[in-house]
């Protein structure tokens, strides 16, 4: 029982941050059908921008943990906005009507060449994350819970609730809508595309700036290969709660993050010791795929039935 | 059983109390009629009477939740889209449904995909049979193109014919899998007069040559002048069936069409 | 600007031009290795070697992507299924040194039967769905490999499997030096003369198949599937065999890496092998064979002789201030992305696409073109 439970708070740990890239993809994907694979990379920079300007910040030295911790973090979000919108104009604004795969392998073009530009500004080797607090520990029915943990998970979420209603709310997030179900219709409407479609990457970058630092800090590293996985991840969560909604990727991350967990914890002893916790990544894989098989659309996706 | 189950026994294409809901909606209920062989039967009612649900069926789109329908001694009721089409149904779409990227030829082309053999060790080999194969392919894919007059268009791509010729070469490639009966949707919709009068004439020569046409069609007059017989479907029943003249006539007909508006 | 193009076209109408070109172009590959080996260096022979599989691997995913529009994500785990095959068949992993005629058709059969196995949950996905179940199955092959060292030694695990027999047909060891009339044939010249043949004979069967019935099958699916069930095509077995097919061609493409680098481990299958792969045929140009190769040459050799930054830095500069290992990897992502930019259908587009894109595109895709322009 507290093995469940442990698990099941650590994987809701690794599904708030989850979660938070997920919506990054799936906001992109909803208005242009576009697998936004540099995403991944765009939340890596903003761990590695944090820890960089805290370090520096701290070497200075003066000032208190708690300034640091708000200036690295800012600085990550505020470079990875720009990141965001520039990459959205060079990789693929350009290629608007284009070939489906055009715009894919320009992602992909895009993703190396944050992940080398990292590489060559940070080194190959492992940043270690500051250590700002000492984090608390509580126990809770046999299981520990960390400050730290508590903050990712409150923190996540209260994003989340921000950006549903930003969504729901407020003219840019009609217009985002309005774009996803008809760019050209909400372009009649007297609603520029293009700036609606600029401000998602801005949204989307600004939360995987925070779920990369929220990674960084968790795990207590940063490396210039870590986006590949973490949007690996992400992306199959955004599809496992049905791409291109919003809630389903926040359900999705959650999901992903607690079956990997669950799975991570329990697969050996269910197996009898066959297979061991390596098989982590096999387990989220597997799940997606049998999910797929039985719900195409994702858990919360639109059926959207081919007429005949 | 109604009364008319025992004549449908010698019809081509017959349908025996089919039915299909969406959800709670019953877009098809207890729906029974017969093609007979060699007619051009059509398919009459208003905007969302069922009648695209009811081809969705017979070309095994669809599964009908009861009932059966069946092409003369086979059953087509659970098959899928491309078996049906093996025992010798074909159709169109109402909203075009080209392969855009091929040419006008290769389209057709593709329709004797059914009525051939070649796998894939024929088509690296390529020996005698396959290349006999081939070239029966393309000449019969020709001579249909040249039946529905868009023959001199043979290498252009689809997506870049004329909407009419669209429409044509969509019949084309239907007929190509060599089909007892050939269901079309809507195939006069957005054509001007004279596109629809050549539709007509091609429509009856496909008859002539021994086609069955089964069709919806929202052109009272081109059903009026073509058909042989007609049903009228409303909320997914069928309300009347019988000859054009009769059927225009019939009170209840007037009354599904007209109701709405009176 | 257009008489270069009716010159062109004259030329491809006269015989004696195809031939002489022909000829041409086969002498160029009869001594490309001797050539390359006494410029360039040996290096670049295994390099040319390596490009030679990746063409082989390129044009079976260009079965997949390009004809039948399925994209795959995972392909490589074909690759790497037709690799181990070979490799635990011969190799003393098991003490097995099972011939090649024999382990690489079983590798590229068990290749084929892993297509149509990951195929067959999958083919109701589209789009993009079935892009990332495939790179599923491809990640899950991958960790399997890496952990089937235990309980049974079936992989050996991430330290992959060494001293795998080299390729040998009757008596003839590829990987021996042999001299003949005086030339001197190194293992890598023997093996690009191998990788040449099987490629030559992999672009005849992707031409054969092209121009078919199963070829336009493909086609059909990918232009409209819906359409292509009701003209009678049976769109999962279609689907599964062009699944099958380009599973075979990676399986073989495995097993000749296996026995050429004489060692493989899980790290030469991942994601980024897959998506490398994708590249090719979409930068070179989707459905066209000549394209997908020019694609698979180019991203196999570019970064390579992105290796040569260093010297040209010292050079212009006198010094060298970035690693050139460290900065090939970013040229090649930015070439990536202008490489598309600029040729959105390919650096070759097929016949088809180069229709798609032309002046006479269709006035919707216009209209909305200027539409977007138009708020830009």
């Amino acid at each position: 029982m507290d093995i469940f439970l442990q698990q099941l708070i650590n994987g809701l740990v690794l599904g708030s941050i989850y979660a938070l890239i997920a919506l990054g993809y799936t906001m992109v994907y909803g208005i242009l059908e576009l697998i936004n694979f540099a995403h991944g990379e765009v939340t890596m920079m903003g761990a590695m921008i944090c820890i960089a300007v805290m370090g520096a910040l701290l070497s200075a030295g003066g000032l208190p943990a708690i300034v640091v911790l708000a200036l690295g973090l800012a600085a990550a979000i505020s470079i990875c906005m720009v990141l965001g919108y520039s990459i959205e104009r060079v990789a693929y604004r350009p290629l608007r009507g284009a070939p489906r795969l055009a715009p894919l392998i320009t992602a992909i073009g895009m993703s190396i060449v944050l992940q080398n530009t990292a590489m060559l500004i940070w080194g190959k080797q492992y940043l270690t994350f500051p250590k700002l607090f000492e984090p608390q520990r509580y126990e809770w029915a046999g299981a520990h819970v960390t400050s730290l943990q508590i903050l990712i998970v409150v923190l996540a979420i209260t994003l989340m609730g921000a950006l549903l209603l930003l969504v729901h709310r407020t003219r840019l997030g009609r217009a985002m809508r309005a774009t996803a179900q008809s760019p050209e219709l909400a372009g009649l409407m007297g609603i520029n595309p293009n700036t609606v479609i600029s401000f998602t990457f801005i949204i989307g970058a600004a939360l995987g700036a925070v779920a990369g630092v929220m990674v960084s800090a968790y795990y207590g590293l940063a490396h210039y290969y870590m986006g590949f996985l973490l949007g690996l991840k992400a992306f199959t969560a955004a599809v496992l709660g049905g791409i291109g909604n919003v809630a389903g990727a926040m359900l999705g991350g959650m999901l992903l993050g607690i079956i990997e967990s669950l799975g991570a914890g329990y697969i050996g002893p269910l197996t009898g010791g066959f297979l061991g916790s390596h098989y982590q990544d096999v387990f989220a894989f597997f799940v997606l795929i049998v999910m797929l098989v039985f719900r195409p659309s994702g858990l919360l996706g639109e059926r959207v039935g081919e007429r005949a | 059983m109604t009364p008319s189950a025992k004549a449908d026994a010698d019809m081509l294409l017959a349908l025996q109390g089919v039915s299909k809901q969406f959800g709670g909606l019953a877009a098809l209920s207890d729906v029974s009629l017969g093609v007979a062989q060699g007619e051009i039967y059509g398919l009459i009612g208003p905007n969302g009477a069922g009648k695209t649900t009811l081809f969705n069926v017979v070309t095994g789109l669809y599964s009908p939740d009861h009932g059966v329908v069946r092409l003369g001694e086979t059953l087509l009721s659970g098959c899928k889209p491309h078996e049906v089409v093996t025992r010798g149904l074909a159709r169109t779409f109402q909203n075009i449904r080209l392969f855009a990227n091929m040419t006008a030829l290769e389209n057709v082309m593709v329709g004797r995909h059914v009525r051939t053999q070649a796998g894939v060790l024929g088509a690296i080999f390529r020996g005698a049979t396959t290349r006999a194969e081939e070239s029966a392919i393309e000449r019969r894919a020709h001579e249909l193109l040249n039946y529905v007059g868009v023959g001199t268009h043979a290498q252009r791509l689809a997506r870049h014919l004329s909407y009419g010729d669209q429409r044509r070469l969509e019949i084309a490639r239907a007929l190509a899998t060599d089909p007892q009966l050939l269901a079309l949707d809507e195939p006069a919709a957005g054509m001007n007069a004279i596109e629809t009068a050549a539709l007509q004439e091609l429509l009856q020569r496909v008859r002539a040559d021994g086609v069955t046409i089964l069709l919806i069609e929202h052109d009272v007059r081109l059903v009026m002048d073509l058909c042989d017989r007609v049903a009228v479907l409303d909320y997914g029943k069928k309300i009347a069936e019988g000859a054009p003249s009769t059927v225009r006539n019939d009170p209840v007909v007037i009354e599904a069409y007209l109701g709405g508006a009176a | 600007m257009r008489d270069w193009q009716r010159r062109w076209r004259g030329w491809k109408r006269n015989r004696q031009v195809v031939l002489g070109a022909w000829i041409v172009i086969g002498i160029v590959l009869a001594l490309l290795p001797f050539v390359t080996g006494a410029t360039l260096g040996r290096g670049w022979v295994r390099i040319i070697d390596f490009a030679l599989l990746y063409v082989m691997l390129a044009l079976g995913l260009n079965i997949v992507v390009g004809y039948a529009g399925l994209l795959d994500l995972g392909y490589i785990a074909f690759y790497a299924v037709g690799a181990y095959v070979y490799a635990l068949l011969a190799s003393p992993h098991f003490g097995l040194h099972w011939p090649v005629w024999m382990a690489l058709p079983l590798g590229a059969t068990v290749a084929a039967v892993f297509g149509v196995l990951l195929g067959s949950p999958t083919l109701r996905l589209r789009g993009d769905y079935l892009a990332i179940v495939t790179l599923g199955f491809g990640e899950i092959i991958r960790i399997f490999l890496n952990n089937l060292n235990a309980p049974f030694n079936l992989t050996n695990g991430p330290q992959g499997i060494n001293l795998i027999d080299p390729i040998r047909i009757v008596d003839l060891g590829f990987s021996e030096t042999y001299t003949v009339f005086g030339i001197s044939f190194p293992p890598t010249h023997n093996y690009y003369y191998l990788f040449l043949t099987l490629t030559l004979a992999i672009i005849f069967i992707s031409i054969r198949l092209q121009d078919s019935r199963i070829g336009r099958a493909w086609v059909a699916i990918r232009e409209d599937e819906i359409a292509a069930a009701a003209t009678g095509i049976n769109t999962r077995n279609v689907k599964l065999l062009a699944f099958a097919m380009g599973a075979t061609f990676g399986g073989v493409s495995g097993g000749l890496f296996a026995g050429f680098q004489g060692f493989i481990s899980p790290e030469s299958f991942n994601l980024f092998e897959s998506i490398i792969v994708l590249c090719m045929v979409v930068l070179g140009g989707m459905g066209n064979i000549a394209g997908v190769i020019l694609g698979a040459v180019l991203l196999t050799t570019f970064p390579e002789a992105l290796r040569y930054l260093g010297e040209l830095q010292y050079m212009v500069f006198g010094q060298v201030f970035v690693d050139a290992a460290d900065l090939r990897m970013l040229v090649f992502g930015m070439a990536l992305v202008l490489i598309m930019i600029f040729r959105p259908a390919g650096i070759l587009p097929s016949m088809r696409r180069r229709r798609e894109l032309g002046a006479d595109a269709p006035v919707a895709a216009q209209e909305q073109a200027s539409l977007y322009d138009a708020q830009r």
